[in-house]
């Protein structure tokens, strides 16, 4: 037990060094800028975003050119779950057999959020690490782009970005679904505008960010076995089917669960979307997807930045 | 005016792996303004490594290189702005069209809607693929692809343009389009690098070059000033089938005036002359002894200059 508390410490000690260097690093480049005139920090911020924006087309031009399948890419999984667990089987039994937990919360209520946030992973992966492990494959894709005017780090954020927006739609399109699929029609319950828009921000850019990770570290050849060997673990654990209140009978998975991110994605778009079902504290969900994006992204982009400098 | 576009100093590079592997052992060069300059030398001599240094994809171990004054290393978002890159390898986007392949180029340099589009237009009919435009890269000759790569790279009028082995894999007849394309480069004024382990190309599209071998730079200059003063000799490669006394009749060649080295090799000698009038008979008849199975004659040229410098052979 100590020697797991050391490890722990010792993991925290080493991301606490690593935003601290990131922080240094930011403040010598940002004295670097302000150092130089106006004029040209105008300029150079003019074509740092028209950069950006000119990557962001690029995807976008692409994203139209496929945007049926990206469409039933995203819809079809919460389409078929909604159909088959809300519409087929509570047809089929006898009594209310989708009533879990005892609790007679409908099971509808319980998984439009957690749809939603297998629909923000699955296309913040597939949004980045699929790409990603293509463009760094034998083509070299991303090279053109890495020679762009920006620094590195702007190509990897631009990717995140992307996949954000993605995220966002493909979750946007689960509540229609959820209205209109279901025996008993499931209604978002959004009272708190401002947390649902910070929820669904923070969840996109941590699945880009996990996207990046995979995108960036995996080799090509495995990327399917990472599919089924963690993005489907954490997708499955990750309090999608059951709020995680609900644990309290497995307490070693209630506290183990702690550490996989889907699961605040889960409880935060719980909190957000249907707050009638319990949920974790609102700050709590904040600090640790805020957490996660960071620490997600800066490992992604370290893996990156490996990928394109030798 | 004699403006210095590209700086190397000391440029070195140590891959860092299982067992560290130097690339690169100190490498000086200077590129003027408007010239296309040469970087000759077999596989794994240093020169995509060089590039791939000189265009910010790479982190030197020590040294520097600077584009105009600005340090790559320092400043590589910078620098990206003043060149542009063919790599060894196809690395167009899969996803986009030929026309949006150079759109959206233009794009991330920052220019507008229209800039970019009358700009890739404007490429298109320059590099003769107006009718390929709409076709994806994957159906792209390799020919084709490459002058696509060329268009991409001088999208945004970069000053210095690096091409790495820009005619590896093609056919003669597409090879002879690129280096027209590039020779086509030097009314615009820019100022090219190029590597190759073709002799003839570097010999006839570069203005000056470099021989480097095991990453460090043998000799330097114009190729017309190479062949000069290395003295471009003939080489004759004799193949023997008898090695006996093969020394003494090395020995004995090495005292003629015309002959600056004679050496036994493997498969019998090497003998490397100033000219070879007169030697040419006089070398048969003493090798006909030793039983004279094949006679290789290699006429003056950077080949020869290259045997000279290293003792082996461009593409060993």
């Amino acid at each position: 037990m100590n020697n797991l508390r050391l490890k722990i410490g010792k993991f925290l000690k080493e991301i606490l060094r690593m935003f601290l260097q990131d922080a240094e690093a930011l403040t010598r480049y940002a004295d670097h800028r302000i150092s130089g005139n106006p004029a040209s920090i105008a300029l150079e911020a003019g074509i740092f975003f028209k950069a950006f924006g000119g990557l962001f087309l690029r995807d976008l031009r692409v994203l139209t050119r496929e945007f049926l399948p990206f469409i039933l890419r995203v819809g079809m999984q919460p389409l078929l779950f909604l159909f088959v667990f809300t519409f087929i089987l509570p047809r089929m039994g006898n009594g209310n057999p989708m009533t879990v937990g005892g609790t007679g919360v409908d099971f509808g209520t319980i998984l439009l959020p957690g749809l939603m946030a297998v629909a923000i992973m699955f296309s913040g992966i597939a949004g980045v690490a699929l790409p990603l492990s293509n463009e760094f494959g034998i083509t070299r894709e991303i090279d053109d782009r890495v020679m762009c005017p920006v620094p590195l780090w702007a190509v990897a954020l631009e990717k995140v970005c992307f996949s954000a927006m993605q995220s966002m739609i493909a979750a946007l399109l689960v509540i229609p679904m959820a209205r209109y699929i279901p025996a008993v029609p499931v209604r978002a319950d959004v009272h708190h505008w401002f947390l649902f828009a910070l929820v669904l921000v923070l969840a996109s850019l941590l699945a880009g960010s996990l996207g990046l990770v995979i995108g960036s570290i995996v080799n090509p050849k495995q990327i399917g076995l990472v599919f089924s060997i963690i993005v489907v673990p954490i997708t499955f654990l990750g309090c999608v089917y059951y709020p995680w209140s609900w644990l309290d009978k497995i307490r070693w998975l209630k506290y183990g669960v702690l550490f996989n991110p889907i699961v605040y994605i889960s409880e935060g778009l719980r909190a957000a979307v249907t707050p009638s079902i319990e949920h974790m504290p609102w700050w709590a969900i904040l600090a640790a997807l805020f957490f996660f994006t960071a620490a997600l992204g800066r490992w992604g982009l370290k893996g990156f930045l490996g990928r394109v400098l030798s | 005016m004699n403006l210095l576009i590209v700086e190397i100093e000391h440029l070195t590079k140590v891959y860092l792996s299982k067992q560290s592997v130097v690339a690169l052992e100190g490498i000086d060069l200077e590129l003027k303004q408007g010239e296309i300059f040469g970087l000759l030398g077999p596989n794994g001599a240093g020169k995509t490594t060089t590039i791939s240094i000189a265009t910010t994809r790479a982190l030197p171990t020590s040294g520097t290189v600077r584009i105009k004054g600005i340090d790559v290393v320092k400043h590589p978002a910078h620098a990206r702005r003043l060149i542009g890159v063919v790599p060894q390898f196809n690395t167009l986007d899969r996803s986009l069209t030929v026309f949006e392949n150079l759109y959206f180029h233009c794009r991330y340099f920052g220019f507008s809607h229209g800039h970019a589009k009358s700009r890739s237009l404007e490429l298109l009919t320059q590099f003769m693929l107006s009718e390929r435009k709409d076709s994806f890269p994957q159906q792209l000759s390799g020919g084709l692809a490459q002058r696509v790569q060329i268009a991409r790279a001088i999208a945004h009028r970069p000053t210095v343009l690096f091409l790495d082995e820009p005619s590896a894999g093609l056919d003669p007849q597409s090879r002879m389009a690129m280096w027209s394309a590039v020779e086509g480069l030097r009314s615009e004024g820019i100022t090219v690098l190029l590597t190759t382990h073709y002799m003839e190309e570097a010999d006839s599209l570069s203005d000056r070059l470099a021989i480097i071998d095991d990453g460090r730079v043998l000799a330097l200059g114009s190729p017309e000033k190479l062949k000069a003063t290395l003295g471009a000799h003939t080489i004759f490669d004799l193949k023997l089938r008898s090695q006996d006394g093969l020394e003494a009749l090395a020995a004995k060649l090495r005292e003629r005036r015309d002959v600056t080295s004679a050496d036994v090799t493997p498969d019998g000698l090497r003998v490397i002359a100033a000219s070879s009038d007169g030697l040419l008979p006089d070398l048969v008849q003493a090798a006909a002894g030793h039983g004279l199975r094949d006679l290789q004659i290699t006429e003056p040229s950077l080949e020869t200059v290259f045997i000279q410098l290293t003792g082996r052979d461009l593409r060993e």
